[in-house]
This record gives structure tokens, sequence and C-alpha cells, in this order.
């Protein structure tokens, strides 16, 4: 039983003439991103502004949102927003954070549940979930912390398994990645909560197992083929790696569409994010870190010690 | 890098023999898995509350509460201390949990210092740091101000108390719910975390929580009028109906409820109107019937948490240390007082910082979410992998599944909490798992397309890759438990399972499938790889 080869060996794709084109696209991207988070910001979830959410589904039928949305928003809780979720009888309230601290925020819910029972028809409550200013203050802050503790662990990872040039094309990859996945949940206004941050983390993991695939093929180049051009050793590597990049994206998004698709409404930004993350890391280590490497040139005499080492910059 | 001793193939086929049997109990009964001889493992798959539904609760111990009430009784300390040693002063009050007062005498500062250094005492603790410190800090102001703040120490072992307290009366409280299994640790250093599963009503534990429960029984002062000027060892509180009726009580209560030992909720005979009726200890019984017998005629207040439930007259002594509450209850209110008073009061109010509740319907429904997504991604992958490596691409799969048995199993041995996120951290993983497969056979099929035989080739593929893999997956692990240190609840659920998911498929992927390479290649002897 023999296997097909989806991507043919000895494949040439001239990758690394294409990086001005991908400069571009990824420059494009990463002002969009910025952009964008700065005028229309993010959608954050109660995880990080605080307040409450409380997912209901109708039993008598289908929601009726024009008169929850009236109900709970006559109820003076501030801004209100109301969707449908997943079904047409779930709807998910969100209510911003109340004035006065921790304390007030557990009355939204008991005033919210008092108002919904009053209107007669069957409820389950579904979920509720409240975050007082304390917390959701920590857990912006814990985020940033563990987002950029990431970086650093792995930039000094790789700084430790390879030479600096690699530690720092992975690393602006990977920012490049964390950036532009910030951009695209700024674009769709998807709700930006805590597991936001993990599937953030994931994409590191992610994109920097992609860089890392390539960049030991190019180490192993560096030291075989001693006299060629490091434009056309970086292709090489590319292409020699090609087929395992794409197979390995192929099944993690069959795995994560599969989650996107059936693995119901709590976890959908979840598993967007992530496939989100495997499709900019896919790119991104074979535009934006190898051609980042070229840039800053590599080592490339590895059979003499270090101290005999002299960077060739092309 | 073919060759397997007997042993290692052993131990590789042990481990994978222990992941199904530990992922086995998943797939049975309880009544089957209790049928299980003792010796077979099983446990089954901790559920996170998002699937098994339930509250998680955040409270903060408001320890402040505590320190301010020991500022209040060293306030008067200092008032007694001064008042012996006949030193004059003003303005003695107590803000922001420190006591200030202003001496008359400039001159006789020196004194009143060591007169207030006289009081303090060493700080009660089992804490190593705080061994020799002294629980109050005395400092002069000026050369008439004198500021007197509690120490650090004391603080810290203050709040350590009121917090362990405060977890063992939030026990007792949710005990009475009948729940099972609930989680109640202390966070930090002033707070909760409850984890209570499969409650359908968090609003009452909201409410049993919500109430410090401080039962006290005072004095009522029927001759001064709440608004005029209250002497200062009375004070003044409003009636628990919210009519505004305001009652001018002497500060000092006749018991507590710490002299309580029951508390049922019942009806009244007379009114037919719902009670709680209530049990004193001996001493509490002694101390109620003597001060009944000399106030008969007069009233006396039962306050709650600073507000008064009623101010009955006293008709006759009442001995036997027995009585009852009422106060317009609803029989719920009459209920969950009884539980309230039988739990005992909380040292200090305790604050809902974060709540996250899902409902039995929710997550059964997340269950299945998870199940289908799981099955329809490996179906998937498994297919994938099926069609891009034939042969080899059976090996992988069969590691593949190997791996999810491993994963479940070594979930339920160390029974780390699954949560929804944490299936997601398992789907993510059957993508990503096949990743090392990947490598190992597209640097294989590399090797043969050089003309190098099936077994150097082989042995060539696993070589080269395992540096790779190791780089590839010690960098998602970094991220894994990164976020495994940041992560609360669901998102802890997903680390763990993503960090046991890379380890796993590490061994599968690169041990395994390499097993049984080998022994198709002992068997088979082929020509030609069919990669």
């Amino acid at each position: 039983m023999k296997g097909l080869n989806f991507i043919p060996s000895g494949t040439k794709i001239p990758f690394i003439g294409f990086r001005y084109i991908s400069l571009v696209i990824s420059l494009v991207m990463l002002v969009g991103s910025l952009g964008l988070f700065l005028t229309q910001g993010l959608n954050y979830g109660i995880d990080f502004l605080g307040g409450t959410t409380i997912e209901i589904k109708t039993l008598d039928g289908p929601a009726d949102l024009v008169n929850l949305r009236n109900t709970v928003g006559s109820l003076g809780l501030g801004d209100v927003q109301l969707q449908t979720f997943g079904a047409p009888n779930e709807v998910l309230i969100k209510v911003q954070a109340q004035a006065g601290g921790d304390g007030t925020q557990q009355q939204v819910v008991t005033k919210i549940k008092a108002a919904l029972d009053a209107l007669g028809g069957e409820i389950e409550y579904r979920s509720t979930e409240v975050v007082g200013p304390t917390v959701s203050g920590e857990l912006v802050q814990d985020s940033v912390i563990a987002v950029m503790l990431a970086i650093g662990a792995v930039l000094i990872y790789i700084w430790i398994r390879f030479e600096w040039q690699f530690s720092v094309a992975a690393v602006v990859a990977l920012v490049h990645d964390v950036f532009i996945t910030i951009g695209f949940f700024s674009l769709l206004q998807l709700d930006f909560n805590i597991s936001i941050i993990a599937a953030l983390l994931t994409i590191v993991g992610y994109s920097l197992n992609d860089t890392v695939v390539v960049f030991d093929r190019v180490r192993e180049y560096l030291r075989k083929f001693k006299k060629l051009g490091l434009a056309e050793l970086l292709d090489q590597s590319i292409n020699s790696t090609l087929s395992r990049t794409i197979l390995t994206s192929v099944t993690t998004l069959l795995a994560l569409l599969s989650l996107y698709i059936f693995g119901g409404e709590v976890i959908k930004g979840l598993s967007l994010a992530m496939i989100w993350g495997v499709l900019i890391g896919t790119y991104s280590s074979v535009f934006v870190a190898s051609p980042i490497l070229l840039v800053l040139g590599v080592k490339r005499d590895w059979s003499k010690n270090k101290t005999a080492a002299e960077t060739f910059n092309k | 890098m073919l060759h397997f001793s007997i042993w290692k193939t052993t131990l590789i086929g042990l481990v994978s023999l222990a992941g199904v049997l530990f992922a086995l109990p998943n797939i049975l009964t309880d009544e089957q898995s209790q049928n299980l001889p003792s010796f077979m493992p099983s446990n089954k798959l901790h559920l996170g509350l998002d699937l098994k539904g339930g509250s998680h609760m955040l409270l903060k111990v408001e320890a402040g509460v505590v320190i301010s009430e020991r500022m209040e009784a060293v306030k008067d300390e200092i008032r007694t201390a001064l008042r012996d040693k006949k030193i004059g002063y003003t303005g003695l009050a107590v803000a922001d949990e420190a006591v200030s007062l202003k001496l008359r005498k400039p001159e006789q500062m020196e004194d009143a210092l060591l007169a207030i250094i006289g009081l303090s005492q060493a700080v009660n603790s089992s804490l190593l740091q705080s061994a020799g410190a002294r629980d109050i800090v005395v400092t002069q102001n000026s050369n008439t101000a004198i500021l007197v703040t509690m120490s650090p120490e004391e603080r810290a072992a203050r709040v350590k108390s009121a917090v362990a307290q405060s977890i063992e009366i939030v026990r007792r409280r949710i005990d009475e719910l009948g729940t099972t299994e609930p989680t109640i640790q202390p966070q930090g250093t002033d707070r909760i975390l409850v984890q209570v599963p499969g409650l359908d009503d968090p609003e009452k534990l909201k409410a049993l929580l919500g109430k410090t429960a401080k039962l006290t029984f005072h004095e009522v002062d029927t001759v001064r009028s709440a608004t005029g000027a209250i002497p200062t060892d009375s004070f003044v509180l409003p009636d628990a109906d919210g009519s505004g009726q305001l009652y001018v009580l002497k500060r000092r209560p006749i018991l507590t409820g710490e002299n309580l030992v029951d508390a049922q909720p019942g009806f009244s005979q007379q009114t037919n109107e719902a009670v709680v009726s209530f049990k004193f200890d001996t001493s509490g019984a002694k101390k109620f019937g003597n001060y009944t017998a000399t106030h008969v005629g007069e009233p006396f207040a039962i306050v709650l948490d600073n507000q008064v439930i009623s101010a009955p007259n006293i008709r006759q002594a009442i001995r036997g240390g027995s009585g009852q509450i009422s106060g317009g209850f609803t029989v719920e209110g009459a209920n969950e007082l009884a539980i309230l008073l039988r739990a005992g009061a909380l040292p200090a109010p305790l604050q809902i910082l974060e709540e996250r509740t899902v409902g039995p319907g929710l997550g059964a429904d997340s269950i299945e979410a998870g199940k289908i997504a799981s099955i329809i991604g490996l179906i998937g992958v498994v297919a994938f992998i099926l069609l891009s490596y034939g042969l080899f691409g059976l090996f992988a799969n069969i590691a593949l599944m190997i791996n999810l048995l491993l994963i479940i199993g070594v979930l339920s041995l160390l029974q780390a909490t699954l949560t929804l996120p944490g299936i997601a951290g398992i789907v993510l993983t059957i993508g990503m798992a096949v990743d090392a497969n990947v490598l190992i056979f597209e640097r294989i099929r590399e090797e043969a397309l050089l003309g190098k035989s099936p077994i150097a080739s082989i042995e060539t593929g696993y070589n080269r890759a395992l540096t790779t893999i190791l780089d590839a997956n010690i960098t998602t692990f970094i991220a894994a438990v990164i976020l495994f240190y940041l992560g609360t609840g669901p998102v802890k659920g997903f680390a763990i399972t993503l960090s046991i998911g890379i380890i796993t498929s590490v061994f599968t992927a690169f041990v395994v499938t390499r097993l049984m390479v080998s022994i198709w290649i002992r068997r088979r002897r082929p020509k030609s790889i069919p990669i």
C-alpha cells in the first residue's frame, strides 16, 4: 500500500524570490491590524472588562429577542448586548461591569433573572458568569505577562539551540502572527476573552514549531552545502520541508475545523483563533522568518568552533 | 535505530497496555467499574465544572473588618492605660485601621509612649518570619500626636486566621446544601476558591455565602432617642424590616451566636408564623436566664449582621436556654437563617469577586459536542494520513490511537480536570500528533529518493528527524506550561491536555511507530519502501 505524494519531490518554488511581495503583504496586514486595534479596538469579553454574561434557553420555542432586549434593557444596567448563541432559542446576554466595585456585580444576575422569570415563558439558565473589576484587572495583567513570557522563553530556547539570527527571525515571525491574529479579532469584532489568550499561546507554539522545522533544515544544509548562496539554500530548505509543512497544516486544520463546526458555541472563538493561527503561522515561517534570516545573515562555517566563526552577509 | 531489545519491546508494550487499562474505566458504567477487581484502575476522567455543571466562585475575605475590630479593642485598651497613668488626651479614634490621638501636654509624651508600647504583645503566629515581632507599632507624629497601627506581621497572622476560619464556616454552610464533593480552598493571601459541582441554583449558594451571620443579643435603651446624643457605650441600629425604625442599643452584647449549640426552622404555635428556634450552651443558658430574670418587662434586641431582627419584651425569666426568633420570616428565610446560625458566623464578610456557573444542560451538550468534534476530527486526520502514507500511514494511525488512549489514561490516572477547552486541546493534539510521523516519513521518503536501501533510509529518517521533533515539541510545550501557570479553570484544562498530549505524542510517534516499522522490516524484508 503506497501513499500519495501531494507535493512532488524536487518541487522548486522560489519562495525567497517572493520576499518583496510577502513583505508588502505582511506590512499591509500588520499596519491594518494596528489601525484596527487603535480605531475600533477589540470586543473584550467580561474576562477583561468585568461584567456579566448569562446564557439562556427558551424552552417554548424560539427566543423573542426584541422582547428580551426591551426587558433587560429597561433594568438600567447600562450597556446590554443580546445575541442568539448557536440556536434560535439560545440567547447570550452580556451586561457591562457596574459601577461600585466587586459587590454590585452580583445584583445584575438577580435582577435579570427576576425580570425574565416575570415574562412567564419557561427559561433554562445554561450558564452565568460574573467577573468583578478586581479579577478582570488581574486577568489582563496575567495575560499580557503570559504572552510576553512565552515569547521570551522561546526566544531563549531558539537562541540556545541555534544562533541569535535564527532566534530573532523566529520571534519576529511570532510577534507578526500574534499581532495579525489580534487584528483579525478586531476586524471581525469577535469576543476576545481568556480562551483567546490560550489560543494566542498555542499559536506561539505552533508558529514556532513550523519555523523550527524549516530552520533545522537550514542548519543542516548550512553544514552540507558550504558554497551555496544563502538565498538558494533557504529556498531549498523550505522546499524540502514543504511537504511536511502542508501535511501537518492540513491535519491540524482538519481537527480544528471539526472542532469549529461540531464543538459547540462555547469554544467557537478558541477554534477560530487557532485555525487562523495555523494559517498565519504556516505563512510566516515560510515568508517572514526565512527572509529575515536572509537579511540578518548567518554563520556559515559550522565545522570550526565559535571563535573562528565569521558572519556571512549577503 | 531499528533494533529493539526484548526488554525495550516489552516496556513499550507495557506502557501502551497501561494506557488502555487506565483509559478503560471511562467506557464502563459505574456498576461495571465497581465490579472490577481491586488491582484494576477504576478512576474515570475528572470532569471540570464546565462539563459537569456547577458553580465556581472566587471569594475575598474582607479582612479589613477584622483588623478594624481589633484596632477598636486596642483603642479601648489605650483609653484605660492612659487614664490609669493620668495622661490627658483628645481625639482618640480609629480611622483607616489605625488609632490616633493627641496629648494635651507634650511633656507627657514619653510616659504615653511607654504606656502604649506596654500594651503590645508578641505576634501569635506559626509563620517563621514573624518570630519576635510585636502586634502593634507606635509612632510619634508630632510633639503631641501619636499613631498606633497594626504591625504587618500581626496583620498577616490575623488575615491568615480569618481566612482559615472562614473556610471552615463556608464548608459547614455548603455541606448543608447537601451537594457532593465541594472544593473549598484558600487562594493567595485573602481569597477562597469554592467549587460546587452539580448545583442547579447558585442563588442559594450565594445567599448562604453573602451573610456574615453575626448574631448578638443586646439590651435596648428605651430612654434615649435614636436621633439624640448617644453615650459611647451605646449605638444605633436599624430594624431589619426596612421600616426605618431605629433602636438605641448597649454596645456590649448580652450574648452572641457563639453561645448557640443548635438552630432549627419551625412554626410559632401562637401565630403560625415561620420562626427559628435556638438552643444556648450551658454558660449561655445561665447568662440569658440571669439577664432575663433581672430585666422582666424590658425589651431586648436580637441583632443579625447589624440589623435588629426583633426586639421582644421580656415577659418572664427565660431559663432552660432555648428560645425562638420571629421576625416576619418566610419559610425559606427561616430555613436559611437556621443553617447560618448552625454553621456559625464568619469572622469577616465575604465578597464574590468572580462567579462562573454552568447548568447541567449546557455541560451535557458540551460533552456531546466535544465527543462529536473529536471523532470527526479523528476520522478526517486518520483518512488523510492513510491516503498520504499508505502502510506507514496505518502505523502512524495505530500510534495515534494509542496516543489518545494514553492521554485519556494519564488524565484519569492523575485525576487532572478535563474541561471543554481541554477537549479542544485533545483535538488539537490529534491534528498535531501526526506531525512527528510526518517529519519522519518525509525524511525517509527523501532518503529513499537519494537511492539508499530501505533499512538505511528508515534509519537515517528516524535519526535526522529526532532533533527536529524535539525542538518543535519543546517550543509548544514551553507555551503550554506558561499557559498552565497563567490559566484559571477551563484554560488550565487546555494547558494540561496539550502538555500531556505533547509528551505522549512524541512517545507514540517516535517510539511506537518505530517498533512497528522495525517488526515489519524483520518480517517482510522489503525491497522498497511503500511511502
